[in-house]
């Protein structure tokens, strides 16, 4: 078994109203950011995992965000596994 | 009848909707803790306001995979009576007793203040005692509150008449400016496709005496009451 390091992002459904996105949006604007749109504000997620393999890795930590860790109705997320030695690089999106 | 209300670490609305329980029935709530798995053979179950797990996550989402929640799903699965207010409809909604879900509110604010709410259903176990189109005068007080479901959701609950609360204005008119967080076409409570599990988002448990400021809340309480003892007549 191996640890792998796992991120998922959390991010407001496409279409969908984010008010905290929208919020900053209109204070990045009032600070003189011009051409700042669509802000949306997820949320991120990294844990370790124990499995035997990547893509095992993957799927577990796919079950995980549609039991708990997402809600469908309102999010979509994105997993990827971290490069153990180089902190946030490596890894796909998936 | 016995009710059973539900506490959960960081429910805080418990009590409330055991006092409400008191001041419609001559039979005690009964309290049920969030760790048992029993529902101690009881007629309907409330899912109590507050902030379950901090509403770490999202509201209601770790609640909902507490050992009593299993009975509950089942419970409301062969027909029991569940009314969730508040957490409890944001639990629901995770718990996919009912459909859609409840976002941060579209002011950002957590809002906390008497609103208007429109009896728009009174077929149903929670609103029997209501007549129907009565305006209520409820308190709401949340963060996440803004309801969510897709256009066809929506469309569906509509048509199938399972919007049972609507926010409205003075006038009862269902007005952007009376709408306090952004919720779908104000969209203030649903039931479940066979009717028997609502979820709404004011506290009707807070309307129960007029030191309060409003009783208007009675009806759920009473409707509950009413539906579930057919003997008993109030």
């Amino acid at each position: 078994m191996t640890d792998y390091r796992i991120e998922v992002r959390v991010t407001p459904r496409e279409g969908l109203l984010d008010p905290q996105g929208r919020a900053v949006e209109t204070a990045l604007t009032s600070l003189g950011f011009d051409g700042v749109e669509s802000v949306r504000i997820g949320k991120l997620v990294r844990m370790r995992v124990e499995a035997a393999s990547e893509p095992e890795a993957m799927s577990r930590a796919r079950e995980m965000c549609d039991r708990l860790i997402a809600n469908p109705v309102i999010e979509d997320y994105s997993i990827r596994i971290l490069d153990e030695n180089n902190g946030d690089a490596g890894g796909g999106d998936a | 009848m016995r009710i059973g209300v539900v506490t959960f670490p960081g429910s805080n609305c418990d009590d409330d909707a055991r006092r409400a329980v008191r001041l419609v029935s001559d039979e005690d709530p009964v309290y049920l803790w969030h760790k048992s798995h029993s529902l101690e053979g009881v007629d309907a179950v409330i899912l109590p306001g507050g902030f379950s797990y901090g509403d770490y996550l999202r509201g209601g989402a770790i609640a909902r995979f507490s050992p009593l929640m299993s009975e509950v799903v089942e419970f409301a699965e062969s027909g029991g009576y569940v009314l969730g207010i508040c957490n409890g409809f944001q639990m629901l909604c995770e718990a996919h007793l009912l459909p859609g879900a409840l976002m941060k509110n579209d002011t950002l604010r957590f809002v906390c203040k008497h609103v208007r709410i429109r009896v728009e259903q009174t077929d149903t176990p929670f609103t029997c005692a209501y007549e129907e189109g009565r305006i209520l005068r409820t308190p709401i007080a949340h963060s996440e509150g803004g309801y969510v479901a897709d256009a066809e959701t929506l469309d569906r609950l509509e048509a199938d008449g399972r919007v049972v609360f609507r926010y409205v204005d003075a006038g009862g008119v269902a007005s952007e400016a009376a709408n306090p967080n952004g919720s779908a076409r104000n969209i203030a409570g649903i039931t479940n496709e066979r009717g028997n599990v609502m979820g709404m988002m004011p506290h009707p448990e807070r309307a129960m005496e007029s030191i309060l400021g409003s009783t208007d809340g009675m009806g759920v309480f009473e409707s509950l009451m009413r539906a579930a003892s057919p003997v008993v007549t109030r």
